[in-house]
């Protein structure tokens, strides 16, 4: 058996993205440049003519001349300007990459440019193949007319919303005169090639290999520890629980399958008055414990409370609502914790060091689910310190009470 | 997710046998990074470890009431109500403790091969060749048919194997027999992440429970398990993989048994491993010594999914005799 670890493709990535796209933008500004940018020419296309034109060696060179880098950094960064969507092909418009030869390119308008504050979302695709199917039926690729199956399903309740944009945006486009309408067919047509793209791989013997050979590369580089280190963790873990799990010690004062008897349970519910010593030793072993037992929380909450700092767990547990929350409230919610925790003279602001904040305010201008998580870390981090401190106090008394170890 | 947003950066100049060389070196050299952290094998750092005292455990509770194969269960945070699907199409929701049955839905598709339970308690999630994962509100009306406030979250193209819910009840970890895992969000049914790297069926899925909750594993017929970033299919060992030093450091296996194991729950502290087996019955081993402690009997069938409770108290198997124990 293998194990391989994936990289996941979570919104972490997605902050240094957007920097390196904003570099980009403006390599893309100076390309179109009256005076030093690239001349564009027109060029007939089946029976049309379009505008501003450009071939992929113009494009090479100018990126030579620009950024002084070698011949093979050129072409892989022009390849990244079609893969981003800055730049698309005319010719051959699956393929995202840059030839650096006679290929015909156009500039992508920056209404379609990655940095845009909108997604591509699910429903502007259904609406963009439902458009092009009822232009001309058929006229949809296999891997669009799967796509376009499975949105009619699973977005069946929007249906008629879909058909109806669809044939208001079709409409408009026939009023357009026919270049216009083709270049913005053009400029549509590559911006869900980027966002949606075909996911059949192409019969590349190769590819496989191309992948794996990442794949290795990724697990060289990851950190690891030696098993001494690891194993000796699993061993520790294990013997520290050992009194905990009722498989091998007895739970106290007995386990409610075998006997019968519930009282086990009704011991440890949430608002018991007097929490076992079990329990309370348990919380010891690790701050995610306290968290995770809702009366742990609960006392440690009273306890930040008197020391006039339970805003960095209402903070933790406002981003764990985010992180795991319904995807329609993300934005909502974002725009809640930051008038409440994070804007300059917020009612609870947190404390937290000036380069996470920056980090963290920035991210809100495109909130995703895992936008505070920079930020929570560092408050898990600033409780955790804390909690010795709970321990010796409130949390300490809990465990005195009528309940003892028969 | 690997393959949709990285660009074609495949030169046309690479050859294939370029590639396979790269391929062989970078393998030679991922054995050697491992070979080098390779300084102790778990049962030397076991040694000292005290040996588990003979274990006595039993069938407390069996729940009948399922026509045909229980294919899966999944135990609710209150520690004794459960959930389970079987191949008539019934999911049911038990209380186990009372072994009262508490709600019951018929699913339009009988297959049923996945469920779970919400962690508020307020839900269950189920589904099988209908290749979709719904939710199912539980109504304390029991009267009220649950069938009809059901709702459609996930699509795949091909047979849904595992569910499990997040952190919450707003999201939803699928696996298929397409090959893909996938998460959901709940209320709009919107894909949130798909997750490609199988070759073949994922067939089970198990997240991690860590302060960050963001790393499941999947299994598949692939042989390979995916440890994912946002444990074991039908083989017939056993295997402990320690991630941190990345190899595999232990097999739990007996020339003894010949039939596989299809699912495997670790007990509270980690040090038991209860396996569910192909020949009816539950292998309980010890996780740091590697050896077999006991075999529980009582299953007529085979045991399809194993799983144990919230506080550990108790571990639940579901079995083809169209029975689920529960056992402590």
């Amino acid at each position: 058996m293998t194990i391989r670890t994936i990289r996941p493709n979570r919104g972490q990535h997605y902050r240094p993205r957007m920097h390196c796209l904003q570099k980009i933008e403006a390599h893309m500004v100076e390309m179109q440049d009256p005076k030093s940018g690239l001349k564009g020419a027109e060029q007939k296309l089946n029976v049309t003519t379009i505008p501003h034109v450009i071939t992929g060696q113009d494009i090479i060179a100018w990126l030579l001349n620009k950024m002084k880098v070698t011949q093979e950094e050129a072409e892989a960064y022009g390849t990244m300007l079609v893969a981003y969507g800055y730049i698309y092909p005319l010719q051959n418009h699956r393929k995202l990459v840059m030839c650096n030869d006679g290929s015909l390119y156009r500039f992508q308008t920056p209404y379609f440019w990655p940095t845009q504050k909108w997604v591509a979302e699910d429903c502007d695709y259904a609406i963009y193949l439902a458009k092009r199917n009822i232009r001309k039926k058929g006229v949809l690729e296999p891997f669009e007319q799967e796509h376009y199956t499975h949105l009619h399903t699973w977005l069946n309740h929007k249906w008629d919303f879909i058909v109806m944009q669809a044939t208001e945006q079709y409409k408009a486009g026939k009023e357009r005169k026919k270049p216009d309408r083709v270049v913005l067919d053009c400029q549509e047509r590559a911006y869900w090639i980027v966002n949606r793209p075909p996911v059949r791989f192409c019969n590349d013997s190769r590819k496989p290999f191309f992948f794996q050979n990442i794949f290795y590369q990724q697990a060289i580089m990851r950190s690891k520890v030696k098993s001494s280190v690891s194993l000796g963790a699993l061993v520790k873990f294990v013997n520290t629980y050992k009194n905990h799990d009722p498989f091998l010690a007895p739970c106290l004062p007995s386990n409610p399958w075998v006997t019968d008897n519930d009282t086990y349970w009704t011991l440890n519910i949430r608002r018991v008055d007097q929490c076992t010593k079990m329990r309370v030793e348990r919380w010891s072993f690790s701050f995610f414990e306290l968290l995770s037992d809702q009366r742990g929380r609960d006392d440690f909450k009273s306890f930040l409370k008197k020391e006039f700092s339970g805003e960095n767990l209402a903070f933790w547990e406002a981003a764990e609502e985010l992180k795991w929350g319904s995807a329609a409230a993300i934005a909502t919610k974002a725009a809640v914790i930051f008038k409440t925790f994070l804007a300059p003279g917020a009612p609870r602001w947190i404390n937290i060091d000036g380069r996470t904040m920056g980090l963290t305010v920035k991210g809100l201008d495109h909130p995703h689910r895992y936008v505070l998580d920079g930020a929570q870390t560092h408050v898990f981090l600033l409780m955790k310190k804390v909690r010795p401190t709970a321990e010796r106090g409130p949390l300490k008394t809990a465990e005195r009470g009528p309940l003892k170890d028969r | 997710a690997a393959a949709q947003s990285r660009p074609s950066a495949l030169q046309s100049g690479e050859s294939l046998a370029t590639l396979k060389n790269e391929s062989d070196s970078l393998k030679k050299k991922l054995e050697e990074e491992r070979a080098k952290l390779h300084d102790v094998e778990l049962n030397q750092v076991a040694e000292k470890v005290e040996l588990v005292s003979a274990l006595s455990i039993r069938t407390r509770r069996v729940l009948k009431g399922h026509g045909n194969k229980v294919l899966c269960m999944d135990w609710c945070k209150d520690k004794r109500r459960l959930v389970s699907s079987s191949q008539d199409g019934k999911v049911i929701v038990w209380d186990g403790y009372t072994l009262n049955k508490e709600h019951a839905v018929t699913m339009p598709c009988t297959w049923v091969m996945a469920c779970a339970y919400a962690p508020s308690g307020c839900a269950v999630a189920c589904g099988g060749l209908d290749n979709k994962c719904s939710v199912y509100p539980l109504s304390l009306d029991k009267n009220e048919n649950l069938a009809a406030k059901k709702k459609s979250v996930a699509m795949h193209t091909n047979y849904l194997s595992g569910c499990s819910f997040t952190n919450s009840d707003m999201q939803l970890l699928t696996s298929s027999g397409d090959g893909t895992c996938a998460l959901w969000d709940v209320e709009s049914g919107q894909l949130l992440q798909s997750f490609h790297g199988h070759t073949a069926d994922v067939l089970s899925l198990n997240l991690a429970p860590s302060e960050t909750g963001n790393t499941f594993v999947s299994g598949g017929c692939d042989k390979k398990a995916n440890v994912w970033d946002m444990l074991p299919c039908a083989s017939v060992s056993c295997r402990l993989y320690d991630l941190r030093a990345d190899r595999e450091v232990a097999v739990y296996q007996k020339d003894s048994i010949i039939f596989g194991a299809s699912s495997v729950d670790f007990s509270l502290s980690g040090r038991l491993l209860f396996a569910g087996y192909n020949d009816y019955t539950i292998n309980v081993w010890d996780v740091l010594k590697g050896n077999r402690i006991s075999v529980l009997f009582g299953h007529e069938n085979r045991v399809s999914c194993v799983k144990v409770s919230p506080d550990g108290t108790s571990f639940a198997s579901a079995s083809w005799d169209t029975s689920l124990r529960i056992w402590a």
